[in-house]
């Protein structure tokens, strides 16, 4: 019963020919078989948030959505938001206050915070709080993400 | 985990799913929609369905429309379009709190209305919306097309009327009255979790009293339902602590709470209590 499909992932505007059996996670797919091992997977049930990625600019947990779905779908990982020699706002903001201590959550909180604030530049702090009570960060360093993430949105605003 | 290997099957329109459901779905067949309880499921292994169908391709499922008094919510409508301003009226803005109580936002972006539906944890805020507002789920298959009441589609926990070759096209909520007042609260010990409980009223006034109240409790019992005990208390009052106080005691009274390793009956109780009352006085 073991099929196999084959499909062409689109990561980060580059094209992944692969062949997948449809039980495999996108989260896998992206590591595994893309070789793009920026996106974490952690808990592997949709509680951690560690492999969230941009899927059409819309966080998912990539561990929750199997590799035969995306097909023709842009899908957004970590290594995407370096433009050139030039990290992103937000990456810059994680360095700048200490967002991160081990780093394993961070490209999961990297893509909520970026796909939140795309859609909506105007967040307010309550709401920003709101939405990053999504991911988990065992070092437990929330009070930097959260002015990191603050930060980041002026400066996504101001660049705009 | 890993979910365990199952055969994938990728239909276009409604006739293709039921069609395929109804020869797969007795041999261990099931939908995949939003996914962000099934897949879980499956990656502990508890579910290990042999073939999944994906009904994310077929667009007439898509659609969220309200018109004729009803909302229709399709089949493939994410939490997360009940977040924006787009639904009118009283129903609208009860939508919208109730949802951002649903999970998390990643988990909003993918996760259905009618999968929530369909799935009928006893935790789930749709399923307590459906009991509220006496929805009405309708069920596709090759045999027809069926109508489901909420009050007789929710059987017990995780049990609904659905049989195996049945899809959950779409839920249908009959809307408030422009001038309803409503209230949702919900109590979980971290953000995003499953609740313990939850409670969601709604109630008009005429002359300065209660009219066509209800209230419904979620996450108490298998399953959510209206408690008439309460609304009798509401009907004919002001509105103010004194009906607020006796309602909430009397949905605590009427209610029979499930225990779990971390909340006893009694504990259920007392919650059912104090969120009445809560959703009672935040009711707008």
């Amino acid at each position: 019963m073991t099929e196999r499909r084959e499909i062409t992932l689109t990561i980060n505007g580059t094209a992944h020919k692969v062949t997948v059996e449809p039980r495999r996670t996108l989260a896998d797919v992206i590591r595994d078989d893309c070789g793009q091992t920026g996106t974490h997977i952690g808990c592997e049930h949709g509680v951690c948030g560690a492999c969230t990625v941009l899927v059409d600019n819309e966080p998912v947990r990539s561990c929750l959505m199997f590799a035969v779905q995306a097909e023709g779908r842009s899908i957004r990982t970590v290594e995407g938001l370096q433009q050139g020699e030039q990290l992103h706002p937000m990456q810059e903001a994680f360095m700048r206050h200490h967002a991160l201590q081990c780093g394993f959550c961070t490209p999961g909180f990297l893509m909520l915070a970026v796909g939140a604030l795309e859609k909506r530049p105007d967040l307010n702090d309550e709401e920003l709080v709101d939405i990053l009570s999504s991911n988990l960060c065992r070092c437990t360093g929330y009070e930097n993400i959260i002015k990191a993430v603050r930060a980041a949105a002026a400066d996504m605003k101001a660049r705009a | 985990m890993k979910p365990a290997s199952f055969s994938y099957h990728v239909p276009t329109s409604v006739d293709e799913a039921v069609a395929l459901l109804a020869e797969l779905g007795p041999q261990d067949g099931r939908i995949l929609a939003g996914g962000q309880s099934l897949v879980p499921t499956m990656a502990f292994r508890m579910a290990r369905p042999t073939h999944l169908i994906d009904i994310n391709g077929i667009a007439e499922l898509a659609r969220l429309t309200a018109g004729g008094g009803i909302v229709t919510v399709g089949a493939c409508v994410r939490h997360a379009a009940f977040d924006s301003g787009t639904l009118p009226g009283a129903t609208g803005a009860l939508l919208r709190k109730v949802v951002q109580n649903i999970a998390h936002y990643p988990i909003r972006t993918r996760g259905t209305f009618c999968g929530s539906v369909a799935n009928a944890d006893p935790a789930s805020e749709w399923c307590c919306v459906m009991a509220a507002l006496d929805g009405v789920a309708v069920l596709r298959s090759q045999r027809g097309t069926r109508r489901v009441p909420a009050a007789e589609f929710y059987q017990g926990v995780m049990a609904t009327a659905l049989d195996e070759d049945e899809l959950l096209v779409a839920a249908e909520l009959p809307m408030l009255a422009d001038d309803t007042r409503t209230g949702f609260v919900e109590f979980s010990r971290r953000k995003g979790d499953f609740a313990i409980a939850m409670a969601l009223v709604a109630y008009r006034l005429e002359g300065g009293v209660i009219v066509e109240p209800r209230v419904a409790i979620g996450g108490a019992e298998p399953h959510a339902r209206r408690i008439a005990e309460a609304e009798d208390v509401l009907s004919g009052q002001a509105p103010g602590a004194a009906a607020f106080v006796a309602a909430a005691e009397a949905a605590s009274a009427a209610v029979d709470p499930m225990e779990d390793i971390n909340n006893t009956a009694a504990y259920r109780r007392g919650l059912v209590r104090t969120l009445t009352q809560r959703a009672l006085e935040s009711a707008e």
